[in-house]
C-alpha cells in the first residue's frame, strides 16, 4: 500500500533495503549461528548516514524523526532482526542525550554516534529491576565533583560493542521514584566493565551483557538531565523508541510472509501448488491483513510523535503492543504455512519466530504494555467526565 | 591528483533478450545500472582519493537518461561528473566511443583514468585500452590491486591467467579494473541527498572541439550490417575417447566430407 512517503523518506527505505538485501541477508544464518557481533553491517550502516538519520543536523545527523526511522529499521529488520536491534539500541540509548542532554553533552557525544564512530547502549534492567524499574538497586553517590557508581545491570543491549552507554542509578533513596538519575559513562572508564555475553534463544547477533560498576567514578558533568529526574528520562525515551520496536515487528513479519508466500507458491502437494488450497491462501491473508494493519498503526503513531505531541506514552504502547504481537503470530504461521521445511535452518523463517519473541519482551513487556495503555484511559476518562 | 572515472550505463543483466523480429535489444521494463565493472573503478577512485587526495569526476558519453548513473555516482561519492549527449555521437562504435571520451578528458585534464575491464553489454574491452591510444598515454588492463598511486606514479597489479604483474607506471595513466580489485561502497543517505540536486555538466561535441568527421556513425570504421541471434545448430558430432581415437576420428570425419 502507498503510505505517501516523501521523495526522502522513500530515498531512506530504499538505501536501507539495499543494505539489508545485498549485505544482511547473506550473513544472517551465519550470524544466528555463531552468535557474532556484526561489525561490518555496522561498518556499512555508518557509511551509509542511517545512524544519524534522527540526530539533528547541527550534530552531523541528518535531522528526521521518528517515521524515518522506522521506516530504517522495518528494512532492516525484514532481513535481521539481530542486526536491526544492534541499530535500533543504538537510537536507545541516544535518546536521554538527545532530549535531555546539556549543550555540552550532544556536542561531545552525538557527532561521532551520527558518524556511526561510537556504538551507544541503554542501561535500565537489573536482576532485581525488570518491569518494575522501582527496584534498581545500582547506586550513584556524589562526592566532591565526582558521581561513584556502584551496581550492575543486566541484558543490556550493545553490552561491551557500545562506547557510549547511558544508565538509570539510584542517587538518593529516600526520595522514592525521585531519586533516581540518568548518567552517561563511556567505555573504559575505569571500575566499569562487562559481563559475559548472554547465549540467547534469537537475535543472536546482537550482543547483551551485564554492566558491572565498581566504585566507577564519572564527572559530574555526566549527569543527564536534573538530579532525581532518572525515570522521566527513562520514560521519555521509552517513550520515543518504542514505536521503532513496532516497526521490528513490521519488517519482520513481512521477510517472513514473503519467504511463505514464495514457498506455497512452489511447494506441490496432491498435485497443486499448495497457495492454491484455500485453508493456505486463507492464512496468508490474515498474515497480509495484519501486516499492513500493524505498518499503518506504527507510521500513523510516528507521525504523531513527529507532529510534536507532548505525551505519547498510550500511542506509542499501542503502536508496540499490535505490531509485536502482529509479528509473533505472522512468523509463527509462515512456520506452519511451509510445514516441516519452515522448521528447518536451510528456511530462515524459523529463525524468524525465534527472533519475533523478544519484540514482545524487551522495552516493557507486551503485559506492561497493557498496563501503560490501561492507565492512559483511566486517566482520559476521567478527565472526560 | 585528478582522476576521471569512465563509466558506461547498461541493461541490468548480462542476458539481455532479442526480439527475433528486428533483431534488436529487448530493453523495455529492463531497469538501468552502471556497468558493473565500473562501480569498482568508482570504488578505486575513491580509495585513491582518501589517500592520495584529489578529485574525481565521473564521466558517461550517453543519451540524456544517463544522468541517472551520474547521479549514482556522485552518490557513491565522486566530486563531479560530466555528461557527453549529442546527436552528433549516435551510432559511435568502439573507436568514435573512444574518440569522443578522449577529447572530454582532455578537456577535463585527469592524472589516472579508470575503466571497466569491460561493458556487460558492448562486451568488447576496447574502450579503455582505445581512449589511452587516443590520448598517447600508457595503459594498464585487468587491475587486481593498487599498492600505491601518488607523487607522479602508480604500482599495480594486472590479473594474469597463472597468477599476477606487478606494474608501475608513470602518471597520466589509463587503467581498466577487475570485480578482484574491491568492494564498492553503497551509496550514502548525505550523497543521495546530495546527488538528487547536484548539476550535471553537459558536453556537447561543440564543448569539447571533436572533428565532426570522427564522431558517431561517420567516424565509426565498424558499420553494423545485420545484427542476429546465432541459431543454435544441431548438425554437430561430438567425438569420444582418448586424444588419439579423437584425432583418428576427426581425419576420418574430414576425408568424408572431402574436406583433407
Ligand atoms: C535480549 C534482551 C535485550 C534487552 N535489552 C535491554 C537493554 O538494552 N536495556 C535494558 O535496560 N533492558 C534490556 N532488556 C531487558 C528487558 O527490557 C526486560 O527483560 C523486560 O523489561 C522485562 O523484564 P523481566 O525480564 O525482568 O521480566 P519480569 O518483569 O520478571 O516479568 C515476568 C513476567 O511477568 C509479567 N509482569 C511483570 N509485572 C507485571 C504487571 N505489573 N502486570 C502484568 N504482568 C506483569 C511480565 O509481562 C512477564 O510476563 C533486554 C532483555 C532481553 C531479553
Ligand atoms: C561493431 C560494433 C558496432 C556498434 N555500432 C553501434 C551503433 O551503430 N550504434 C550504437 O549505439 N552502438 C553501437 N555499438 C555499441 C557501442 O559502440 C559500444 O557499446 C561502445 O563503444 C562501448 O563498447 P563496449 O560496450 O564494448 O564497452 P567496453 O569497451 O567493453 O567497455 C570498457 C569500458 O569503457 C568504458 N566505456 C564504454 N562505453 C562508455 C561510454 N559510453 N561512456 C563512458 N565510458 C564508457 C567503461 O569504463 C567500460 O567499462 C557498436 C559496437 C560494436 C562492437
Amino acid at each position: 500500500m502507498d503510505y505517501f512517503l516523501t521523495e526522502e523518506q522513500l530515498m531512506i527505505r530504499d538505501l536501507a533495503r539495499q543494505i539489508a538485501e545485498e549485505k544482511i541477508v547473506p550473513v544472517r544464518a551465519e550470524l544466528d549461528e555463531t552468535g557474532e557481533f556484526p561489525w561490518d553491517v555496522m561498518k556499512t550502516i555508518a557509511q551509509s548516514d542511517l545512524f544519524g538519520l534522527f540526530i539533528p543536523e547541527e550534530y552531523g545527523g541528518l535531522g528526521k524523526g521518528c517515521l524515518e526511522l522506522c521506516v530504517a529499521v522495518e528494512e532492516l529488520s525484514r532481513a535481521c532482526l539481530g542486526v536491526s536491534t544492534s541499530y535500533a539500541a543504538n537510537a536507545l540509548g541516544t535518546y536521554p542525550l538527545l532530549l535531555f542532554g546539556t549543550e555540552d553533552q550532544k556536542k561531545r557525544f552525538l557527532p561521532d554516534i551520527a558518524a556511526g564512530k561510537r556504538l551507544v547502549a541503554f542501561g535500565l534492567t537489573e536482576a532485581n529491576a525488570g518491569s518494575d524499574a522501582g527496584g534498581t538497586q545500582t547506586t550513584a553517590r556524589l562526592e566532591g565533583n565526582e558521581y561513584v557508581i556502584n551496581g550492575t545491570k543486566q541484558w543490556i543491549t550493545n553490552g561491551g560493542v557500545a562506547e557510549i552507554y547511558t544508565i538509570i542509578a539510584i542517587t538518593d533513596r529516600s526520595k522514592g521514584p525521585r531519586g533516581a538519575s540518568a548518567f552517561v559513562v563511556e567505555k573504559g572508564t575505569p571500575g566499569f566493565s562487562f559481563g559475559k555475553k548472554e547465549n540467547k534463544m534469537g537475535i543472536r547477533a546482537s550482543a547483551t551483557t551485564e554492566l558491572i560498576f565498581d566504585n566507577c567514578r564519572v564527572p559530574r558533568e555526566n549527569l543527564i538531565g536534573k538530579d532525581g529526574a532518572g525515570f522521566l528520562v527513562a520514560m521519555k525515551t521509552l517513550d520515543s523508541s518504542r514505536t521503532g520496536v513496532g516497526a521490528q515487528g513490521v519488517g519482520v513479519a513481512q521477510g517472513a510472509f514473503e519467504e511463505a508466500v514464495k514457498f506455497a507458491r512452489k511447494r506441490v502437494q496432491f498435485g497443486h501448488p499448495v497457495i492454491t488450497f484455500q485453508a493456505i491462501q486463507h492464512m496468508l491473508a490474515d498474515m497480509a491483513t495484519s501486516i499492513e494493519a500493524a505498518r499503518a498503526l506504527v507510521y500513523a503513531v510516528a507521525r504523531f510523535i513527529d507532529s510534536g505531541a507532548k505525551d505519547v506514552s498510550k500511542e506509542s504502547a499501542i503502536s508496540k503492543l499490535y505490531a509485536t504481537d502482529v509479528a509473533m503470530k505472522v512468523t509463527t504461521d509462515a512456520v506452519q504455512v511451509m510445514g516441516g521445511s519452515g522448521y528447518m535452518k536451510e528456511y530462515p523463517v524459523e529463525k524468524m519466530m525465534r527472533d519475533a519473541k523478544i519484540l514482545q519482551i524487551y522495552e516493557g513487556t507486551n503485559q506492561i504494555q497493557r498496563n501503560v495503555i490501561g492507565q492512559a484511559l483511566i486517566k482520559e476518562f476521567a478527565r472526560s467526565k | 591528483m585528478n582522476m576521471v572515472v569512465c563509466i558506461k550505463q547498461v541493461p541490468d543483466t548480462a542476458e539481455v533478450r532479442i526480439n527475433p523480429e528486428t533483431n534488436t535489444l529487448i530493453r523495455d521494463g529492463v531497469p538501468s545500472i552502471i556497468n558493473p565493472y565500473d562501480v569498482h573503478a568508482i570504488e578505486a577512485a575513491l580509495q585513491i582519493r582518501e589517500k592520495a587526495g584529489g578529485k574525481v569526476t565521473a564521466l558517461t558519453m550517453g543519451p540524456p537518461q544517463a544522468e541517472v548513473a551520474l547521479r549514482e555516482a556522485l552518490s557513491m561519492g565522486v566530486d563531479d561528473a560530466a555528461l557527453l549527449t549529442d546527436r552528433a555521437f549516435a551510432g559511435s562504435d568502439t573507436w568514435a566511443t573512444a574518440y569522443t571520451l578522449s577529447k572530454a578528458i582532455q578537456l577535463l585534464g585527469a592524472d589516472i583514468i579508470l575503466c571497466g575491464k569491460q561493458a556487460i553489454d558492448g562486451d568488447t574491452a576496447q574502450v579503455g585500452p582505445e581512449i589511452a591510444e587516443f590520448l598517447d598515454i600508457p595503459h594498464i588492463s585487468y587491475i587486481r590491486k593498487i599498492d600505491e598511486a601518488g607523487g607522479g606514479r602508480i604500482v599495480v597489479q594486472r590479473l594474469m591467467d597463472d597468477g599476477f604483474d606487478v606494474i608501475e607506471s608513470s602518471l597520466p595513466v589509463l587503467l581498466t579494473v577487475v570485480r578482484e580489485l574491491n568492494v564498492p561502497r553503497l551509496p550514502s543517505l548525505k550523497g543521495k541527498m546530495a546527488a538528487k540536486k547536484a548539476m550535471i555538466r553537459k558536453l556537447t561535441a561543440a564543448d569539447i572541439g571533436a572533428e565532426e568527421s570522427s564522431l558517431g556513425l561517420r567516424g565509426s570504421p565498424t558499420q553494423v550490417k545485420n545484427i542476429f541471434a546465432p541459431e543454435s545448430r544441431k548438425d554437430r558430432k561430438m567425438l569420444e575417447g582418448t586424444i588419439e581415437e579423437k584425432v583418428e576420428a576427426l581425419v576420418r570425419e574430414l576425408v568424408g566430407l572431402k574436406c583433407l
